[in-house]
């Protein structure tokens, strides 16, 4: 169970990124693998280089997800706000095949390693590896530090309200274009943070963010649309439910009771479990 | 002038088509993507030096013709079994491939075999030990590995002589390959006396074993043995390394016996793998190459020692060409019968074939070895034949920790 809460934080940093991007901008982002698998290989690219800590090159790896996420926003997200959801869906579809198609022509897919350990402990037989526990405190440092800007800082203010009252937010004199750019950008840094922490734990290939893309989307439902913390903790409660009924049915079955869940969840608490206690 | 250069097109016309006629086309895909990308590549590079070898040395020779080989295809199957079904197809169609190797892996080869069969083409196997596809009735698959069945019987053989008592435990991949392995060796495990402790398989594309590790633990093997191929393989080890699982033998199949699993360092050390070659098994060779130059070639040109499939990807050149030379033709129904009447020890062991309508070309002669990574004087890791005693380079080193 504690292997699960170490790995639901990294969910849920994951999902923090679509659910961000899907509140703020009602833009289902498919890109959102995609970049989780780009930023494995960016924590990888950097780690070979520069043979630093793993953890603290997070902080250049969210640096270039937000100049990456930019780029994405302007080339194909900005022309398609306000459309019809099938034309983003569309357009950050099309971004996730070049991506896939370029990282696979480069990496074939392969899988990669980041070779960086940190020393664990151990209670009795069962021993907890560093590197789960330093992944799943930078994921929960960086969830805090997003809620602090969201609703400490000016810019964090101004995401809020455009999510809110686009219209109303314009009035009050804020550029929603430059706030959905800047939203873009997070949400794919967040998602670039969450692989680059996945790269620590387990091997990847340009694939590999498929998996955590779906998880990310059960949490965001789990969480309700556009609630970055409820993310955090939906994707613990999903980490844990992994743990705490893998013991007692075969890994293979994970799937059916994570999708199982998603459904009742939808039928059930259509706008999120976390939503309803906020209102 | 005219005539002069018709006569000219004509000639050089009739040499093309000679020289066209006089080559030998085989077909087969590589995994150059997805989860079989490393085994896959083992494997065409050992095709890849047969056919270097062979066409350097003037190509095979049969009733006084000499034949070039050349690759048709070459597709990248992407580890998927829907493109080996469309690549084989349009290799034999389109591309006029005579004879076929297969794709790696026994899932694919399954999918490739319905294919050679249907349009009765000959197809070596190599990287392909499940043993059901030989048991469907057909006339022209022949199988380079020992089977499915005979992987793990070493591995039990050898714990039951060290520590009979030991109770095992079986983590594998979901794969037909490795449930074909593993079925057959928990019942052999039982029948040697041993407590099975634990059995699970997991999906082929797992990273994240900390669930299964957990029940490994609260079920206290001394043994686990699984695995499937390279991605699943490493990934299992380095985390029961992680995880500090106190065992005293970890058997995996397939993936250690890749150079590339001493990256994995300390989580490399002590993995035995059953293996269908391995450099220092010395066979007498009465065709082609000895092991020693076929490993020298080999490491000369890739700069890596040769792994288990590379050598079954040479053999299997090697098994077609004398086929060849023996039936003094490229006709299949000839080579057939030639490849039927096959038993011949080379660099890579004994090669029989099975005859029987009911298990038609089966390998019957080909038989396995252990290896374990160990390091030597110089804290390197080495591969080491541990199993059968006759031909061990080294003793198991049990327990491992």
């Amino acid at each position: 169970m504690i292997d699960g809460l170490l790995i639901g934080s990294v969910y849920g940093l994951a999902a923090m990124g679509l659910s961000l991007i899907w509140g703020v901008m009602d833009v289902i982002n498919l890109t959102h693998g995609a970049v989780i698998a780009l930023g494995m290989f960016g924590m990888y690219l950097l780690f070979t280089a520069f043979h630093l800590n793993a953890y603290l090159l997070l902080l250049p790896v969210i640096a270039i997800g937000l100049i990456f996420g930019t780029l994405v926003y302007w080339t194909s997200v900005h022309w398609v706000i306000g459309r019809p959801q099938l034309s983003s869906l569309l357009s950050t579809f099309a971004v996730n095949m070049i991506i896939i198609g370029a990282g696979t022509a480069i990496w074939s897919t392969s899988p990669y390693n980041v070779n960086f350990s940190l020393p664990g402990f151990t209670v009795g037989l069962y021993t907890f590896t560093g590197n789960h526990m330093a992944a799943a405190s930078a994921a929960v440092i960086i969830a805090l530090a997003l809620e602090l800007f969201l609703y400490r800082t000016r810019p964090g203010k101004a995401i809020r309200a455009v999510a809110d009252n686009r219209e109303a937010a314009e009035l009050m004199g804020i550029s929603s274009t430059t706030v959905l750019a800047l939203a873009f950008a997070i949400g794919i840094a967040l998602a670039a943070a969450s692989g680059a922490l996945v790269s620590t734990l387990f091997p990847f290939t340009i694939l590999s963010g498929g998996s955590y893309q779906l998880k990310s989307f059960v949490v965001t439902v789990l969480a309700g649309l556009g609630r970055p913390l409820g993310a955090l903790f939906a994707g613990l409660l999903l980490g844990l439910l992994e743990g705490a009924v893998t013991p007692f049915i075969a890994v293979s079955w994970i799937p059916l009771i994570e999708f199982g869940l998603f459904v009742i969840v939808l039928i059930a608490f259509p706008k999120g479990i976390f939503a309803k206690a906020a209102a | 002038m005219k005539r002069f250069t018709l006569t000219t097109l004509s000639v050089f016309a009739l040499l093309l088509t000679s020289s066209v006629a006089q080559n030998i086309n085989i077909g087969f895909t590589v995994s150059k993507t997805g989860a079989l990308n490393v085994d896959s590549l083992e494997q065409y590079r050992g095709f890849e030096l047969w056919r270097d070898q062979v066409n350097a040395a003037g190509g095979i020779k049969a009733s006084g013709k000499n034949y070039k080989v050349q690759f048709v295809g070459n597709y990248d199957d992407e580890s998927n079994v829907k493109r080996v079904q469309q690549l084989y197809t349009r290799m034999i169609l389109q591309d006029n491939a005579d004879f076929l190797f297969s794709p790696y892996s026994s899932s694919l080869t399954a999918t490739a075999a319905i294919v050679t069969e249907q349009y009765g083409k000959i197809m070596l196997t190599s990287g392909s030990a499940e043993g059901k596809t030989y048991t469907l009735g057909n006339h022209y698959l022949f199988q380079m590995f020992a089977p499915a069945t005979e992987y793990l019987k070493g591995v039990l053989d050898m714990l039951k002589a060290k520590d009979p008592k030991a109770t095992v435990a079986f983590v594998y991949e979901d794969a037909s390959f490795s449930v074909a392995v593993v079925t057959p060796a928990k019942a052999y495990a039982q029948q040697l006396g041993f407590n099975v402790a634990f059995s699970e398989a997991y999906a082929p594309n797992t990273t994240d074993f900390s669930a299964i590790i957990d029940k490994v633990i609260a079920a206290k093997p001394n043994v686990l043995i699984g695995g499937g191929h390279y991605p699943d393989g490493s990934t299992l080890a380095r985390q029961l390394y992680n995880h500090k699982v106190n065992l005293k033998m970890i058997t995996l199949l397939v993936a250690p016996d890749s150079p590339q699993w001493s990256e994995l360092g300390d989580a490399a050390a002590g993995v035995v793998v059953p293996s269908q070659w391995e450099p220092q098994t010395a066979f007498k060779a009465e065709y082609g190459p000895s092991g020693a130059d076929f490993a020298k070639a080999y490491t000369a040109k890739y700069n890596v020692p040769p792994s288990y499939e590379s050598a079954g990807g040479y053999a299997c050149g090697m098994i077609l060409q004398r086929a060849i030379e023996q039936a003094g033709s490229t006709d299949t129904a000839k080579v057939a019968a030639a490849l039927n009447a096959t038993d011949i020890t080379t660099f890579y062991g004994k090669t029989k074939f099975a005859t029987a309508p009911n298990e038609h070309g089966l390998q019957v002669g080909h038989s396995m070895v252990l290896a374990q990574w160990q390091r030597d004087k110089s804290g390197t890791l080495v591969k080491q034949v541990v199993w059968p005693l006759a031909g061990k380079s080294a003793n198991l080193v049990y327990p491992i920790h």
